[in-house]
């Protein structure tokens, strides 16, 4: 798993750029599914049959974009003005490295004004974006040949063993979640199931949902589990904030079918994994939002796993709470028979 | 050169010991005396031509960066900065803290969760909290002690030609530089000064010119560089790619005009890349360095440094190369300035 994680969180895909990373990310599902493919707007789709005729079907689901920047000016001297693409906390970005994805990839440094020059009420304020350059080391080379406005930028952020099995890594927010799916999925080649199981690794989730909202529609399901990842508890939050190692985060509210979150419930009981509940009023602010609405609509779940600093370089987490949700996935698919109409309905 | 081992290691200020031995170890051959005192400075001795003048040239090995100053309920660090650091490029970046380098991420709450008025200013370090895992106080404490330093944990790293990237380069390449020049020989008796704390206001330099009494000076550094992006050119201070970069006065010294001068035409003329320091800021050993005992004559050389103090700086070989080849000049022909 730590592998896993390490090899899923170096790849570099922001929203909108995930063409750059999914002939890796189809690599990992290829042994253990019947059929792997994309779809039109890019999003991986791994199938494992079941062999029985008109089977129903789920779908798990994770989000493989990251957020990032994107180059939108080039001054003569070779730095580069970006915007952020997804939500990014701009208070991160200063002495960040990045690589900007230009003719080739470029490493990167997001420099700003220096202490010196600023005055003094600047410097409790944060520095603004537009004020923010990324600089790549180019003197006398025409910058402009090797970069495009439009170039991606990804922020750099190494694998990072901290103690035990707590770990830290950019993009954790959802790469973590598509390295439960393929734990799954192996886990799932060992055993006989009733449904038809779809693994979707959807695009551009940080800028709003959009990959899973055509998967859901294209996929038609009959049912759908969302994974992402959750806020850990941290010193200065722990509100709607679970502890790292309290195993996989069950979500309730109006984003979610009852009878999935008691059936997930009821599952980790049984199965002696941990869990922790997850309430949300409205939106999860995850894939599971748009799925449940995709075409005539899907009953959908969602798990999380705590992770602290989400969206930074430094997203921590606990592997064994990534394990936690893939064998909460496993046990549940599993559990499933052919007949979903008589449980799921409300 | 050595500058990329020496800006991989750690050496916060008060903390310079790996940075220390590993420069000892590898100019050991070269130095005709070698010690160190009691601050943690490194003085090796290089015999001149002539023994009738002491030269000191100087090299600071200590580094920005942070120190632990408590451990909360969970396991989290709480810690302060060591040396001049802009507190808003900490957040969410990686140290190595204590002599078995643990792992730790610098946190703050999540951008989801913070109130709007809060997105506005500066993150401060009282707000943020080094993570390295710990479930717990207990376990915390079995690897972490009051006191214990963190440095940021940033790999060295070409980028384009001759630029490169990494974090300490001020003063490492200083020291690198210093480690070069030590195998040659120098008009007068020489004392190579890798030199501690100067981050925290100039320190080992101060105890090391008070040992050696130099006739003459010369501080080896790194320096703002702020060609950048978003800057006034009059706002530069110093080009990158643009040469060695002499001082002429910042906000400890006022470099005697003749020895500024002799080092910035007598590179020209040996067709050296060289620079003015074109700004009053910083301060950097010098300052302890020219106000020893009666006086010493000192001047500094620095090579131009975009974000220094930051996790990740860049510099460009070229101009370390300049650095090098002026104070190579300087040790050669000392005798035309004392």
């Amino acid at each position: 798993m730590r592998q896993l994680l390490e090899a899923l969180s170096s790849l570099r895909g922001v929203s909108g750029f995930e063409y750059r990373i999914t002939d890796k990310v189809l690599e990992y599902f290829k042994p253990y599914a019947d059929e792997v493919y994309t779809d039109t707007l890019n999003n991986v789709i791994a199938v494992k049959r079941c062999g029985i005729k008109n089977a129903p079907s789920i779908m798990i689901e994770a989000h493989m974009d990251e957020i990032g920047l994107m180059v939108t000016s080039i001054d003569e001297d070779g730095f580069l003005s970006f915007v952020n693409i997804g939500g990014i906390d701009t208070s991160i970005l200063p002495g960040c490295e990045v690589i900007v994805h230009g003719k080739k990839d470029f490493p990167g440094v997001i420099g700003a004004k220096p202490p010196h020059l600023q005055s003094r009420n600047e410097a409790d304020k944060r520095v603004k974006m537009k004020d923010m350059r990324i600089d790549l080391g180019f003197l006398g080379e025409s910058a402009s040949e090797l970069v495009s406005v439009g170039d991606a930028v990804t922020l750099c952020g190494e694998f990072t063993p901290l103690l035990g099995t707590i770990v830290s890594a950019k993009t954790m927010d959802d790469r973590a979640s598509v390295a439960a799916l393929v734990k799954t999925f192996e886990a799932l080649s060992h055993i006989k199931t009733e449904v038809d199981v779809y693994a979707v690794l959807a695009v551009c989730e940080e800028v709003g949902s959009r990959g899973a909202k055509t998967a859901g529609f294209s996929i038609k399901p009959d049912m759908a589990i969302a994974v992402d990842v959750t806020h850990g508890i941290t010193p200065d939050n722990s509100k709607n904030a679970f502890e790292l190692g309290s195993g996989t985060a069950i979500s309730k509210g109006p984003n979610i079918h009852p009878a999935m979150s008691k059936r997930l419930i009821d599952t980790a009981k049984r199965a002696n994994i941990k869990y922790t509940v997850e309430v949300e009023g409205g939106d999860t602010g995850t894939d599971a939002w748009e799925l449940q609405v995709a075409g005539v609509g899907v009953p959908t779940a969602l798990l999380s796993i705590p992770l602290r600093y989400m969206h930074t370089t430094v997203e921590t987490l606990d592997i064994n709470d990534v394990y936690a949700t893939s064998d909460l996935l496993t046990h549940f698919i599993a559990g499933l028979d052919s007949d979903l109409e008589g449980w799921l309905c409300i | 050169m050595y500058l990329k081992e020496l800006c991989e290691m750690d050496g916060v200020s008060g903390n310079e010991t790996p940075v220390r031995k590993f420069i000892k170890e590898n100019i050991r051959e070269y130095a005709d005396e070698i010690f160190t005192d009691s601050i943690g400075n490194l003085i090796a001795k290089r015999k001149g031509e002539s023994s009738e003048k002491k030269v000191m040239i100087d090299a600071h090995t200590d580094e920005v960066g942070f120190i632990i100053s408590g451990i909360t309920e969970k396991g989290f660090l709480e810690f302060k900065t060591v040396g001049g650091i802009d507190t808003r490029v900490v957040v969410s970046k990686r140290v190595r803290i204590g002599k078995d380098s643990v792992n730790g991420v610098i946190g703050m709450k999540a951008i989801h969760l913070q109130k709007k008025s809060e997105r506005e200013i500066a993150p401060k370090i009282s707000d943020m909290y080094i993570d390295i895992g710990a479930n717990s106080k207990e376990e915390a404490e079995r690897y972490i002690e009051l006191g214990d330093y963190a440095a940021f944990n940033t790999k060295y790293q070409e980028m384009s030609g001759k630029i490169i990237k990494a974090k300490a380069i001020d003063d490492r390449a200083g020291c690198a530089v210093l480690m070069e020049l030590i195998k040659i020989k120098p008009v007068y008796d020489t004392y190579f000064c890798f030199t501690a704390q100067e981050e925290v206001g100039l320190r080992g330099a101060k105890t090391a010119a008070y040992a050696i009494e130099p006739d003459i000076a010369l501080a080896v550094e790194a320096t703002t560089c702020s060609d950048v992006g978003g800057v006034k050119e009059k706002d530069y201070v110093t080009k990158l790619g643009s040469g060695a970069a002499v001082s002429f006065a910042d906000n400890r010294t006022i470099v005697g005009r003749d020895f500024c001068q002799w080092l910035y035409e007598k590179s020209q003329k040996a067709k050296i890349p060289v620079q003015y320091k074109a700004a009053i800021a910083g301060g950097n050993n010098a300052g302890a360095i020219h106000l020893s005992k009666k006086g010493v004559k000192t001047a500094s050389v620095s090579v131009p440094c975009r974000y220094i103090h930051s996790p990740c700086s860049i510099a460009d070989m070229g101009d370390i190369e300049a650095v090098k080849n002026v104070a190579e000049l300087f040790l050669l022909c000392t005798n035309e300035l004392v």
